[in-house]
């Protein structure tokens, strides 16, 4: 029993660590740390730099640009870019059409978009949701018909995270209406986002902010080798997705920066003359979380050491990465919230008003983040999973 | 990094668990309870041969010169089955105390009677009134002749029924405690015995004037405090391991019993109310199981009591949360047959209500984690 790092691995932390503070711009960094979105534009240009240093895409193999890092360095980077404020790079292009190009894709669609994915050419975007299609995403009704060299794709996705910086975007379409499982008419299908017919609305959510759109899809045609995986096959593409999210879901590396926000927040703000971090009602609360995180680091790094001994994905109990992961970024939005009392009310400056930068920011992001038990497979989809698969119920 | 358990701790759990599958049964271990002595020699022997009661003393006090992490899964099996006899308050409590503070003679002629079980120790340090303070207050020895004179009262001490020494705190001075030796049997202890809620032997100790030798006093005078701080973390250690076996124990009759349970026609298990509530149970378990490693881990290897204290109270928050929502869940998706005392579950609750309570609830340990930053 060793819970700690290897010299190895502390050794590679470091780097990860030190190349962060030297290289991660600080108009990014303190639009993370500040709770501003980032502009398609900083995206890209955080995404070059990783790629300059090799580093844009490491889980992949390494004839197409992968690092060759074993799983705890993985994750390793992963916690370090959350404890240093640096922005995850979205996961719909480098992490999850390339995966599914890399298992699936042809020799050609390979050659085509690996390349461009891993030094952030294109802006890749994910069309699986819809309006009847949420957790039931198998009920998905946006149609792609097949019209000789080209399908001509009518419907409508939902959710799209980022559709409006989307340069490409990758879809579950229905192709075969008539299939007697639901699941076998339905294909992975690649579109350029500059295809005719295609028109993307903002969704506005409670913080104010566009950050999911709905997309629509009017007659846009989409040519034949764009498909991925056989015609009708898409399910499994899906399928062998959703088996290859990565062991970052519980982000524990940015809860614990956002903790020690909440700390240091805490400390500042005074109740009756003392400071809030000192008042037993707030700070129990606080330390339950803090615990729960520490709970969540340690159970996280167990699930590594099992992939690392076994050679094995992570099972289907992974989930609860998820669950706890959510319930805790949750948690310390909440309390970040309450943190400054009052001074949360203020939501933006008008008639040449003025609004404390931060603390107007933190009842949005409080707002927002109750996106987060939702998405990805809702926390209840999470529980199904693991009621299934681990508990065989 | 490595979570493994090593080939070792996982054979003396693997053993462990052998016996008390045959000589540890529901039906048995009630029949211990029950007895006039509440204690079973026989297992308490068996413990002994099987080193468990050796694990965590110094190689060169005959030991194994192991530590928590050694006894973990060992303490696991202990939980599944509800053992009653007072090991941890052997191994944890005074093994630590002995082996921390002891001088070579008294290691001499004590650790050899702690290694093999032939002699039992109980550690009394709590007060009437004073919930989990380590610090005593009424019980106090005064200085007499070469030795002290010993009175005030101690409750609850586990094990005390069963034991032939106890380890005593008491006022030494103005400010100080001082940890003592005493007979069981001395002239003026009266123990006036109890069973506890979870099956338990223990009880509350009254010492008036207990004459007792210079030898009596365990590590230096006025040193109690931070002796006994160290040793309840390393015990709350053990509890906390104990408590993922209950718990795990609790999860499996659950599952299996929802599973054979039929109501409307079906079995109760396919309700998805209850799965997302057993997954519930499953998550707590997980990351009590984790705390419980990393309190263990940290016991054996923190270079400062800070370090040391921050782990095993958030350990000791996390499992008495767990321990609170898995018992009351699991004797909820038993119906009325989780209150009966007829199923193993309904024992399993009671043992999980005191080890949440045990050496600090989870109020008592937030306040001690938070305390430190």
């Amino acid at each position: 029993m060793d819970l700690s790092y290897s010299p190895e691995e502390l050794a590679f932390r470091d780097e990860v660590r030190g190349w962060l503070a030297a290289q991660l711009p600080a108009d990014i960094r303190d639009k993370v740390t500040g709770y501003r979105g980032l502009s398609k534009d900083d995206y890209m240009r955080w995404h070059k730099i990783l790629a300059a240093k090799g580093w844009s895409v490491p889980h992949w193999p390494q004839e197409w640009g992968g690092t060759g890092w074993n799983i705890t360095q993985r994750y390793i980077y992963d916690e370090e870019f959350g404890l240093a404020g640096a922005p995850m790079l979205p996961p719909f292009g480098p992490a999850m059409v390339a995966s599914v190009l890399l298992r699936f894709g042809t020799e050609t669609q390979k050659q085509r978009f690996l390349p461009r994915i891993r030094e952030g050419e294109d802006f890749w975007v994910q069309g699986y949701s819809e309006p009847g299609a949420g957790s039931d995403l198998a009920a998905l009704k946006t149609r792609a018909e097949r019209r000789g060299d080209h399908y001509l794709v009518n419907g409508q996705k939902i959710w799209t995270t980022l559709g409006h910086y989307g340069d490409w975007i990758f879809c579950l379409v229905r192709t075969d209406p008539s299939a007697e499982k639901r699941q076998e008419g339905i294909s992975f299908l690649l579109m350029d986002m500059k295809s005719p017919g295609i028109t993307v609305r903002p969704l506005i959510l409670m913080d104010g902010g566009h950050e999911v759109n709905e997309v629509f899809f009017d007659d846009v045609k989409v040519p034949v080798e764009n498909l991925v995986h056989e015609e009708n096959k898409g399910w499994t593409v899906a399928k062998y997705l959703l088996g290859h999210e990565r062991m970052g879901s519980g982000a524990v590396g940015s809860s614990k920066r956002e903790l020690a926000a909440l700390k240091a927040l805490a400390a500042r703000e005074l109740k009756n003359g003392k400071p809030l971090l000192d008042d037993p009602r707030f700070r129990d609360r606080l330390s339950r979380t803090e615990i729960e995180l520490d709970a969540l680091e340690l159970t996280s790094m167990r699930f590594l050491d099992r992939m690392r001994r076994t050679g094995q994905p992570p099972g289907a109990d992974v989930s609860m990465l998820k669950i706890r992961g959510t319930e805790i970024q949750q948690s310390i939005t909440e309390l970040m919230m309450q943190a400054v009392g009052p001074l949360a009310q203020p939501f933006v400056a008008v008639d040449d008003g003025r609004v404390d930068a931060l603390a107007s920011r933190l009842a949005p992001r409080y707002f927002n983040y109750r996106k987060a038990s939702i998405y990805a497979g809702s926390n209840e989809i999470q529980r199904n999973i693991i009621a299934k698969m681990t508990l065989g119920l | 990094m490595n979570f493994e358990t090593s080939s070792e701790q996982q054979q003396l759990a693997d053993a462990l668990r052998k016996v008390l599958a045959n000589d540890y049964s529901f039906e048995k271990r009630k029949a211990i309870v029950q007895s006039a002595s509440g204690f079973s020699e026989t297992i308490w022997s068996t413990l002994a041969e099987m080193g468990l009661t050796a694990v965590a003393v110094p190689e060169a006090d005959g030991g194994f010169g192991g530590g928590a992490v050694d006894l973990m899964a060992a303490m696991e099996a202990c939980g599944e089955a509800l053992l009653v006899e007072p090991l941890l308050d052997q191994i944890g409590l005074a093994g630590r105390l002995l082996t921390r503070a002891a001088s070579a003679a008294q290691r001499d002629a004590l650790l050899p009677g702690l290694i093999d079980g032939t002699v039992r120790y109980a550690v009394a340090y709590l007060e009437p009134g004073r919930r989990y303070e380590l610090a005593p207050q009424t019980t106090v020895a005064r200085p007499a002749g070469d030795g002290w004179v010993l009175d005030g009262s101690k409750s609850v001490v586990i094990g005390a029924p069963s034991a032939h020494r106890l380890i005593v705190s008491a006022r030494t001075g103005e400010q100080g405690s001082s940890l003592f030796i005493v007979d069981a049997k001395a002239a003026g202890v009266s123990p006036s015995p109890c069973r506890t809620v979870d099956g338990q032997r223990a009880a509350d100790l009254r010492f008036a004037g207990v004459r007792l030798g210079a030898d009596a006093l365990l590590g230096p005078n006025g040193g109690a405090l931070a002796l006994l701080d160290e040793a309840v973390d390393f015990a709350t250690a053990l509890l906390c391991a104990d408590a993922i076996g209950a718990m795990q124990s609790a999860n499996d009759a659950t599952l299996e019993y929802t599973k054979t349970r039929k109501q409307f026609g079906v079995p109760i298990a396919s309700f998805q109310v209850l799965q997302h509530r057993m997954v519930e149970m499953f998550i707590q378990l997980e990351q009590a199981r984790s705390m419980a490693i990393l309190a263990a881990s940290t016991v054996d290897t923190a270079t400062s009591a800070d370090a040391r204290r921050r782990a095993v109270s958030g350990a000791k928050v996390r499992i008495a949360d767990a321990a609170r929502h898995i018992s009351q869940e699991a004797v909820q998706l038993h119906g009325g047959m989780g209150m009966t005392e007829e199923l193993k579950i309904s024992h399993t609750f009671r043992r999980l209500t005191m080890i949440a309570q045990r050496f600090g609830d989870a109020d008592h340990h937030l306040e001690r984690y938070a305390a430190l930053g």
